[in-house]
């Protein structure tokens, strides 16, 4: 689906915990993300120490978005 | 009595010459010519090629019709047992030709076909209609592709059952064939396995798709105006799935507005996806979909706008035509409302 996105000229950012399949699907804005089941999220946290995580995550989010790639990138966190 | 043969090159081959002779119009010689050669001394008498065609590439290309119904013709009077073709190598013109050819002379006389190609030539688009073997990409693999295609011709002459592609050396054409390995699933396993880590080159038994790519479109130069969407194959659906997206092998998307909607909670939303383990989505759901803390951003001026649309389905199975059309379908929406930006989530 990223690619679809992609290809319709709308840059796109693949938030995903398994990066391989990212790649191996062509997504060329990835960020990694948590865990499967909670992305960007962790159970285990408070509510308000969680939410600063998702904002982190996010922020490398917009950040992959705004910064030129030429090739598929990871964007670590 | 042998079996007859009617073999198709281009001019090339033929050796009438290169790219400045590839509008030549089909010719029907006797005998064989070029790489005919090795196929007809191959089959050791039993099976002889007893025309050839001879057509340049780009005559085929540009009066495909004229140039299929003067083969046709001719293949036709001959009577031959087999029909083969190439091999072509990676000359696109030329593969496309020997499948066109092929398929021709297969649906229309009802003549055994074969031809040859490497993978990747456009020509091999028709792999799954007519027996094609594989080549290298270049004419060097010669040796070994004639004698592969006159083992493999020779059996459709006969009449045998065909191998499974790996041990005729055609292209997998869709078609499943059970042979017994000659080692148990765990020592090839191994083996593979010991090839891999030592670089050592090994052949998968399971194919992965391959996926084509998409070069990487500009980044966004002013978040501060940027209208951000959100995107997920992760199932995050208003409470109680109203589009009944299903939790495998999604045959459909939804699409949800999330106007006014600060933070998705258990009350309002959940995930339908029934590939991970569903609580800590059902919780809490921005955990998939961050749509708290892009409120957050867009009221602090971070981001221009979070779209008010968000595109959902299941990625548990499904199959990557549907997901390509879901998202083919959506992007353009998602075009037309003036988005700027997409962030996909995935579980």
């Amino acid at each position: 689906m990223v690619k679809e996105i992609e290809r319709a000229g709308i840059p796109v950012v693949h938030m995903c915990t398994v990066t391989p399949i990212s790649m191996t699907v062509g997504a060329n804005r990835i960020v990694p993300t948590i865990a499967i089941p909670h992305p960007l999220g962790n159970p285990e946290l408070t509510h308000e120490e969680e939410k600063a995580i998702r904002r982190k995550l996010v922020e490398r989010a917009l950040e992959a978005l705004t910064t030129e790639v030429e090739d598929q990138t990871i964007f670590e966190v | 009595m042998s079996f007859k043969v009617v073999h198709y090159i281009n001019q090339f081959f033929a050796q009438i010459g290169g790219e400045e002779m590839a509008h030549v119009a089909p010719e029907l010689r006797d005998g064989f010519v070029g790489p005919g050669m090795a196929l007809n001394a191959a089959w050791k008498g039993e099976a002889v090629i007893v025309k050839t065609v001879v057509c340049g590439d780009s005559y085929f290309a540009e009066h495909e019709a004229e140039a299929k119904a003067q083969i046709l013709e001719w293949v036709k009077a001959e009577k031959p047992d087999l029909f083969i073709a190439g091999p072509a190598f990676n000359a696109g013109r030329y593969g496309y030709a020997c499948a066109t050819i092929c398929s021709a002379v297969q649906t229309e006389l009802g003549i055994t076909v074969l031809t040859g190609m490497y993978e990747e030539n456009p020509g091999a688009d028709l792999k799954d209609k007519v027996l094609m073997v594989a080549t290298t990409n270049s004419a060097a693999g010669m040796r070994k592709a004639a004698p592969t295609m006159a083992a493999l011709a020779m059996k459709l002459m006969k009449g045998e059952k065909l191998g499974a592609s790996c041990e005729d050396g055609y292209m997998p054409n869709g078609i499943r064939r059970n042979f017994f390995e000659k080692e148990v699933g765990a020592k090839r396993a191994v083996d593979m396995l010991v090839r891999k880590l030592s670089d050592q080159p090994f052949t998968t038994e399971y194919p992965m798709p391959s996926f084509d790519r998409v070069p990487p479109n500009p980044a966004i130069k002013d978040l501060s105006k940027a209208t951000i969407a959100l995107c997920t194959s992760g199932g995050i659906v208003p409470k109680g799935n109203p589009d009944h997206i299903e939790s495998s092998s999604a045959s459909h998307y939804g699409e949800y507005d999330i106007t006014g909607v600060d933070d998705l909670t258990a009350e309002t939303y959940e995930t339908a996806h029934g590939g991970y383990d569903p609580v800590y989505a059902n919780a809490d759901a921005d955990r998939v979909l961050p749509v708290d803390v892009l409120r957050d951003m867009e009221r602090e001026g971070k981001i221009g706008k979070l779209h008010n649309l968000y595109y959902a389905t299941v990625g548990n199975g499904t199959s990557v035509a549907n997901a390509k059309r879901f998202a083919e379908e959506y992007a353009q929406k998602l075009l037309q409302a003036g988005v700027h930006a997409v962030i996909m989530t995935s579980t």
